[in-house]
This record gives structure tokens, sequence and C-alpha cells, in this order.
């Protein structure tokens, strides 16, 4: 679409400019003396030729694009467009003013300015058509380049989206298979609690922001979950205040409370405290805060936080272009995750 | 026939427990939920069989079995790892994947009781734990038993490792622990650029080192920040002048 009304344009871009260089050689031709008619004439003959040799040189240059190698080739061309054209030239005018001797003696003397000026337009224009396709290549290219990461992009997106723990999935149906022997109803609860979750999982999109208040939802389906399966040894505790209606993309604070669980229970064995924390602060924008507990003396802090927090970094990176969104403080045997979700 | 469950999910402990009913002759002596509890109570009962879960607080599976001077029979549960399945074929010791059937089930405990008459199931499982821990890209902790009591030491609080016949001693300050590993077992998986083996017997943790002397013209000597010496031996200053780039 965008092609054919710049071709269009183009078009007539390029006949105003004949038409322009058509005026000025017949202007030439009769201050030189040639009467009315003939001057027109050859203006007109001579300038059609060219622009017909223009746009030969175009049309080829649309198809075969020279690189720096094979320049050489297009000069040539360039050369022989202009040898036709003049040679073709005096021969159509020869015939018509066969006995016009006035007009004869005109065409000698102008040849070797003719041949100057058409080698001087047909260079010109070879120039201006190998730029033009030039351009468009690149600005193909850059589309294309565009496209290509949009596409990246949003496949990464999604990827780091819906890395679901094949631990925790498995898991918890190890749980289910063991509370389907003695406890029945709480294992119908389980997988009911299960599916709600995995269906969470797979319906978002990652563009869609989503309110705090069903984030949370999620988020306590997946620490059900993870209560029944841990039991007595995780404690979790909720407080976000006067934040539900703040808006953040979908499932991102889950896999940093996942993080947070696996970081505290398996670096310790006594019960473990999560608490997630969210404010709203003086730019309105929402601040997520997480902690959970981690021994010094055996956990690296920097090593400890894994693949969660990563992927979430990546998400806010690529969802918000900021790298400083994501930070963690460790203090005592608190490990802390602070998120900040700007508010649009 | 006695038996020992160690996982840190209790449901998944009463699933085995549940499973383990109909069969009389084994004994379920002690449930355990982390791997300190596991030594101990395999210490204590010395069971016959071992249902070992992988991950679990502080030492995982692997490293608790390596805290053992016996390896015990292991059938062990895991929910997802590839790699540790991948290591369980190699070696041909029993998995049960989670959540797995009783047929599955009884499966695994008829093996065990075709291999058990033999050494040879205790020897593929120490065969395992010897390829999966030495073949973590770089460990950054090391689990050893002080007596009683299991300690977790960074590894950047390890000063130096001696060679001691069948052990090694790993110092830490004024103190060492013995492991029994081999030195080419740390010299492998130690990050090479913050571990130097400097001498057949020694290997040092080159921020530890504060000086080197040279005793006569054969004989060098790291000091290092403890104040302690440790030989240094002609390819071992080579070895640690590469490290450092000197």
């Amino acid at each position: 679409m965008n092609n054919f009304i710049s071709f269009k344009r183009l078009y007539l871009s390029y006949s105003a400019w004949w038409l322009f260089w058509a005026l000025a050689h017949f202007h030439i031709a009769y201050h030189y003396g040639l009467p009315l008619y003939p001057a027109m004439v050859d203006a007109l003959i001579y300038s059609t030729m060219l622009a017909t040799a223009g746009s030969v040189i175009y049309n080829i240059l649309r198809y075969y694009q020279p690189n720096q190698s094979n320049l050489f080739y297009l000069r040539i061309w360039a050369l022989l467009n202009t040898i036709i054209v003049n040679v073709l030239f005096n021969v159509v005018m020869k015939h018509l003013y066969a006995s016009d001797i006035q007009y004869l003696t005109f065409l000698e003397a102008s040849m070797p300015v003719r041949i100057l000026y058409s080698l001087l337009m047909i260079v010109v224009l070879t120039f201006i058509s190998t730029m033009w396709f030039f351009l468009i290549s690149q600005k193909q290219e850059e589309e294309n380049r565009r496209i290509a990461e949009k596409l990246a992009k949003d496949a990464e997106l999604v990827g780091l989206r819906q890395q679901l723990q094949p631990h925790f999935l498995f898991n918890s149906l190890n749980s289910i298979s063991a509370l389907a022997g003695s406890r029945p109803q709480e294992a119908r609860k389980m997988i009911q609690q299960l599916s709600e979750f995995l269906r969470g999982t797979l319906k978002k999109d990652d563009k869609q922001l989503v309110r705090m208040e069903e984030e949370l939802n999620h988020l306590s389906l997946y620490l059900e979950i993870e209560k029944v399966r841990f039991g007595h040894r995780l404690h979790t505790e909720i407080k976000c205040g006067n934040t539900h209606h703040l808006l953040l993309p979908p499932l991102l604070v889950q896999p940093l409370v996942e993080n947070a669980i696996k970081f505290g229970l398996y670096d310790t064995t006594d019960v473990v405290d999560i608490v997630i924390e969210t404010t709203e602060d003086e730019n309105k924008n929402l601040h997520i805060r997480i902690t959970n507990p981690f021994d010094p003396l055996t956990a690296n802090p920097q090593k400890g936080a894994g693949f969660g927090l990563s992927s979430v970094q990546r998400r806010l990176y690529l969802l918000y272009a900021r790298n400083d969104l994501l930070q963690t403080t460790y203090k005592d045997n608190i490990f802390t995750t602070t998120v900040i979700i700007p508010q649009v | 026939m006695k038996c020992i469950i160690i996982d840190d999910e209790p449901l998944a402990r009463s699933v085995v427990a549940e499973y383990l009913q109909t069969y009389e002759d084994i004994k379920l002596m002690q449930e355990c939920g982390d791997g300190f509890e596991g030594v101990k109570a395999i210490v204590q009962h010395e069971p016959d069989l071992v249902f070992l879960d992988i991950q679990m607080p502080k030492v995982n599976g692997f490293e608790m079995l390596e805290l053992l001077e016996q390896t015990p029979a292991v059938i062990f549960t895991t929910a997802f790892d590839e790699y540790a399945m991948k290591a369980f074929e190699a070696h041909a010791v029993d998995y049960l994947l989670k959540p797995f059937s009783k047929e599955r089930f009884d499966q695994a405990i008829e093996k065990w009781r075709a291999v058990h008459a033999h050494q040879v199931s205790q020897q593929n499982v120490k065969d395992l734990v010897e390829d999966v821990t030495s073949n973590v890209s770089e460990t950054d902790r090391v689990v050893v038993k002080n007596g009683q009591n299991i300690r977790i030491i960074p590894v950047q609080d390890i000063d130096f490792i001696e060679a001691y016949d069948d052990y090694v001693k790993i110092h830490v300050q004024d103190i060492y622990f013995l492991k029994k590993k081999t030195m080419s077992f740390f010299e492998k998986t130690l990050d090479p650029k913050q571990f130097v083996r400097i001498h057949r017997s020694f290997i040092v943790q080159v921020s530890q080192i504060t000086r080197i002397e040279q005793n006569d013209r054969e004989h060098y000597e790291a000091i290092l920040k403890s104040g302690k010496t440790v030989a240094l031996s002609r390819n071992g200053y080579t070895r640690l002048k590469e490290v450092l780039g000197w």
C-alpha cells in the first residue's frame, strides 16, 4: 500500500523533473536560433528518450541491486545507455528533418553538448535510483529486524512466564496421591486447587496488566498447595493494605514467592516464615516486598538467588526497559526481595 | 528387615509408609524430615533399606550419603531430576518417580530383595554418590561429619586441604575435619581459580596465601593468613604462578 503511494508520487516527480529539463532544452534551442516548431520537437523527443533510458535503468535496478564489486558494470551500463539514446536520436531526427539544413547543422554542432548532458543525466539518474533502492532495502531490513526482535521478545516473555517448576507439579501430585488413600476429601480439594492454579498460569497475556487482587488470589492458591506439601514447616503472611487496585504484569509475584519458599525451606530445618508485603509509594508505584529466612553460614545469598529471580528480572526488563526494579538485600538471617512496579 | 524413610514432605513419607504396610517382614524404624536426622537414624538403626529423597533442606540426599561410613541399600524417591535420573540408570540404582504406583513400589522392593544378598548394590550406590558429587560443576560447599555433628563448610572458608591416608584433612582456621575423599576429587570439584594444588599433599585457597618463602634452592613454602606454612612443590609453584598470572 505504502509502496504504491510512493510509486505514484515518484512517477509524478519524475515526469515533473523531465518536463523541467524539456522546457530548459527548448528554451536553449529556441534561443540558439532554431524555429519554434523544430525546437519543440527536438526538446520533446530528446527528453522522452532520456526519460525512457532513465526509467529502464530504474526498473533494472529494482530487481537487481549491484554490490560494491560489480559497480563497474553499472558504469558500463550508463555509458551504453548514453550511446544508444544519442545514436537513436540522430537516426530519428535525421529522418524527420532530412531536408532541413539549418536543423541538421544545429544537430551536428550540438552533439558534444548533448553527449555530455545525456551522460550527466543518466549518471545522476542511475545514482539516484541506486540510492533509492538502497534506502528501501535498508528500511525493509530494519523493519524485518524489528519484527524479528518483537517476536523474539514476545516468545521470551511467554517462556519466562510459563516456567512452571516440574518439581512443584510432580510433588503436588505425589501429595495428592498420599491424600487419596487416607483423606480423599482433602485430595479432591487439592486437585481442584492445583487445577485452578494451573489454569491461572495458562490464560494470561503478558502485556495485559492485572490487578494486585487477582494476583493475590492466584498466589493464595499456590500457597495453599505448598502448605499441604510442607505441613507445619511453612508459615506465610500476606499484608497488602490498600493496594488491591494497583496493576502489575500477571504471574510476577508467584515465582518470587516460590523462590523465597525454596530458599527458606531448603536452607533451614525449622519453621519457615514467608512475609509478603505490598505498599504504594508517594509516586503511586507498587512495591512488593518478600522476606524469607536464610542461614548466612551455609547459603550464599548471591548464589541463592535462583532462577526465579533472574527470570523476573528479565521480564521486568523486557516490559519496562529497566534493570533496577528488582532488588535483593540480606540482613541478619533475613533475605528480602523487593520489586517496584511502575504504574503507568 | 529394617527400613527408614527420609523425605522433607510429610505426605511423601506417608505414601511410602502406607505402601510398606503390606510387607510384614519390613519394619519401618523411623521417618526423617531432613538429612541430619537421616544420618543419625541410619547410624542408630543400621537399616537394610533406606527410601531417600534427593531435594531436602540443608544437605541433599547425595550429600547425606557421603557422610556415612557404610553406604546402606537405597531406593531413591524423586519428583523430577533429569540429571540424577541419568546417574541412577548409569549405576543401576533403583529409583521411584513421584507419584509412583503400588505396583512400581512392589517392583522396587522385589528388586531390592533380589540383590540385597550381594554387596554389589551397596557398591553401586557408593559409585553413584561419588559420580554425582564429583560431577557438579564447581561445588560451593563441603559437608562433613564431626563426631555426631554435621557441618556444612562454604568453600571460601577452607584454608587448605591436606592428604591424610585414605582421608583428607579440611583445614578451617585452627581446626580440621576429616573426610573420606581423594585429593584429586577436590582438585576436580573445586574452582581451579580459587583452589590450587600446590603440592602432592596440599590444595590451598589462593586468597589465603600471604607470601611465599624460599627455604633453600629447591624448597618453597607458602605462608597462609592463619600463620600456617604449607610446602610448595616445584610443579605446584608453576601452577600457582599460572593462576595468579605472574
